[in-house]
């Protein structure tokens, strides 16, 4: 062949080498300039795995408005150890897989110092292991019972929210002396669904009861009516939990089905959380009974630290936005990223975090946690913290349904969520 | 009772919109992947119509059962022109386009609608409610509410459905424009040289068939609701029902409509959910098996 001309489609060594500069001078720009003066300034980089899209956006959102309110108010403090910190927020779609590839981007594009944020339980078992490979913190805010028994790793804690096992096993006692012994359980057929079908079942029995039929339910679900003939005659209590995007049809159709007659309802408010409590078919639930892991509107003797953490996130006493009224948030999960980023601060300075290589001491100091007393920092209440299996402890809520507002009817004490450890992560190696 | 109830609910939903995908792929030789999208965007476009409207949900629901379908129809016959034409209709590239439509469609409202999943509220929503009875030791005795408890708009979307899809069969079968139509689709190439004009049939039998999906949508949304990932479900069952009923065949679709949505609703209350959808996927196979043509499909030689 003879000289031919350049083409501009097929890239020759040049051109290959001159975009890579360019990339590379791109890259250079603000932001990923080392900062000049000695790296105790540079901020301290907290990823933020968020559900923004899949079935879990609703939470997402909210999750995001509390860790950004959390992440002012400790800069506006001065930051960790005289570091500002900087929350990198990467999307996760609610899958798995793409959480764990988004602690990938964080450990290896964005430099993060630890990952945080993930509530959705399978999210959770997804990305964790690789959390334990990249040797990257991964604080969760899942409920899952999966930290604590035994299935994560050392690197995996959960110590802003507490876990399904524990919240079951102290709502089985109030539901078998109050609304009934006969249990029929509604659950997401998932990990968080199984934890609430074995624990509360075992829970169940202790105090007394039996669960007569279980229904798991595909948590992509959308329709439900299908699934209630199959509640037995005799059941005393429906007990139901749900997520996804379509909670709202899945209890709407609960009282479609039962029209305010039936069985009593005991349900987590998973069922309900985004969702408002006028929406017009709800009016059935009125005196049915929620497990909520902080009650979603303001009790008559709300805490001073409630009215702070609602104050900070923008929620009214209502548990909706205070710019909109029609946005409820996920009042009784998202404390738990307000209190998990308190927990890193509190552990950072502990540990005398400086970077990466500290991560390890970071985990130490974070196992060696017990008590954290109900503050502006743990607004849900005081909790005890298992340095063992990685889970803290808290006081769980039974609020009722009252017209359209919900009432605070029974507080259940740290000491009745214990149980025996399962598993001791400290004596893994880092 | 509440099993045939929850069956013909599903049935009038999917038939209407197997219907659309049906009438595209048998006029217009397209397999359009991005039907489920069409179906998306009805519910959308229904929220934000009710929304717009306000307080009066049976006038909201009205504005809506007009609007939605019109304005998805013109988005598919803007594709039409934008897109399928540009490619000549060929099969194989028509795939693929709809699938990149499928993508645009759907990202599209994630970015402007949002990932929530967003109620409208029914024009009427009574509930009614049969009790079980049964013959025990005791006598006859009732049982609320384990019988049959339904409401008045899900026996509503039956009969609307029933409606629209008598509406297609006489304009299919009856007027000038079914004759047209039911030219193109023995033809295309005779019916042009005949004076119709093929492009414009095509572009119009794509907003129809978008427009079906709409239609069935906003029915629907009231019951659930409107969430931009909501298209997957029924593409998929739409083209379960299509293969089942033969490509192109109105009759074929309505009854396997029928067949998988009653199927659906019968052998997920006595069985499990799992188990309906094993079925109707064994039902495709079987179908592909032995009648590759569909039930009510015609061999083309």
């Amino acid at each position: 062949m003879t000289k031919s001309k350049p083409s501009l489609i097929t890239p020759n060594r040049r051109t290959i080498l001159s975009g890579l500069a360019a990339t590379g001078a791109a890259s250079a720009m603000p932001g990923f300039v080392p900062y000049a003066q000695a790296q105790s300034s540079e901020p301290i980089k907290i990823g933020f795995q968020v559900h923004r899209t899949g079935i879990g956006a609703a939470y997402g959102r909210w999750y995001d408005r509390t860790t950004q309110a959390a992440a002012a108010l400790i800069n506006e403090a001065g930051g960790i150890n005289g570091r500002p910190i900087e929350i990198v927020s990467e999307d996760d779609g609610t899958d798995p897989k793409r959480g764990a590839e988004v602690l990938e981007k964080f450990a290896n594009q964005h430099s993060c110092d630890v990952s945080f944020g993930t509530l959705f339980s399978h999210v959770v078992i997804g990305s964790a292991p690789r959390a334990a490979e990249l040797k990257m913190p991964y604080f969760v805010v899942s409920e899952g019972h999966h930290v604590a028994s035994g299935m994560l790793n050392r690197y995996t804690l959960q110590p802003g929210i507490t876990d399904v096992k524990s919240q079951v096993q102290a709502m089985a006692p109030f539901v078998a002396e109050n609304l009934g012994k006969k249990v029929t359980m509604v659950y997401p057929d998932f990990a968080f669904g199984h934890d609430h079908r074995d624990y509360f079942s075992e829970a169940m029995a202790q105090a007394g009861g039996e669960i007569l039929e279980l229904i798991p339910i595909p948590p992509t679900e959308t329709s439900f009516v299908k699934y209630f003939p199959k509640i037995p005659r005799d059941t005393e209590v429906l007990y139901h939990v749900m997520v996804g995007p379509a909670v709202l049809t899945f209890v709407k159709e609960l009282g479609e089905f039962f029209g305010g007659q039936g069985p009593e309802l005991f349900g987590f408010i998973d069922s309900l959380e985004a969702v408002d409590m006028a929406s017009s078919g709800l009016e059935f639930l009125d005196g049915s009974h929620f497990w909520e892991g902080n009650p979603r509107y303001a009790q008559a003797d709300n805490s001073a630290f409630d009215t702070f953490f609602r104050e900070k996130v923008g929620v009214d006493a209502n548990g909706a936005s205070v710019s909109d009224p029609k946005d409820i948030s996920t009042y009784a999960h998202m404390f738990g990223c307000w209190e998990t980023l308190h927990v890193i601060k509190a552990g950072m300075e502990a540990a005398g975090y400086q970077g990466p290589g500290d991560r390890a001491k970071l985990i130490e100091a974070v196992e060696a946690m017990t008590t954290m007393d109900h503050s502006n920092e743990h607004p849900q209440g005081p909790k005890i913290f298992n340095g063992k299996t990685h889970q803290v402890f808290g006081q769980q809520y039974i609020t009722k349904v009252n017209g359209d507002r919900m009432d605070l009817v029974h507080t259940a004490s740290i000491e009745e969520t214990f149980y025996e450890d399962e598993v001791d992560y400290t004596t893994q190696s880092f | 009772m509440l099993a045939l109830i929850e069956g013909l609910v599903q049935a009038a939903v999917l038939s209407l919109t197997a219907l659309g995908l049906s009438l595209v792929f048998g006029v217009m030789r397209v397999v359009n992947v991005a039907h489920g999208e069409f179906f998306m965007l009805g519910a959308v476009i229904a929220w934000w119509v009710a929304t717009l409207v306000g307080t009066n949900p049976a006038l909201g629901f009205i504005a809506a059962l007009i609007a939605a379908p019109i304005i998805a129809g013109l988005i598919a016959v803007i594709t039409d022109w934008l897109v399928l034409k540009r490619i000549n209709y060929d099969p194989e590239a028509t795939i693929v386009a709809t699938i990149g439509l499928l993508y645009i469609l759907q990202q599209s409202v994630l970015m402007t609608f949002g990932p929530d999943a967003r109620p409208v509220e029914a024009p009427f929503n009574t509930r009614l409610a049969i009790p079980w009875i049964e013959n025990t030791d005791a006598g006859w005795a009732l049982y609320w509410p384990w019988g049959l408890s339904t409401t008045s708009y899900k026996l509503f979307v039956i009969v609307a459905a029933i409606a629209l899809l008598s509406l297609i069969w006489y304009i299919m079968s009856r007027t000038k424009l079914g004759l047209i139509l039911r030219a193109t689709q023995l033809d295309s190439e005779t019916a042009l040289a005949f004076g119709i004009p093929v492009e414009r049939v095509y572009a119009l039998v794509f907003g129809i068939g978008a427009a079906l999906a709409a239609v069935a949508a906003v029915l629907i949304v009231p019951i659930q609701q409107a969430h931009y990932l909501m298209g997957a479900d029924p593409l998929l069952l739409s083209f379960i029902v299509v293969i089942i009923g033969g490509l192109g065949s109105l009759r074929g679709t309505v009854i396997a409509a029928l067949i998988i949505g009653m199927s659906d609703g019968i052998i997920s209350v006595f069985f499990t959910p799992t188990l309906a959808k094993i079925m109707a996927t064994l039902l495709v196979a079987m179908v592909l098996v032995y009648r590759p043509q569909g039930l009510f499909g015609t061999r083309r030689v």
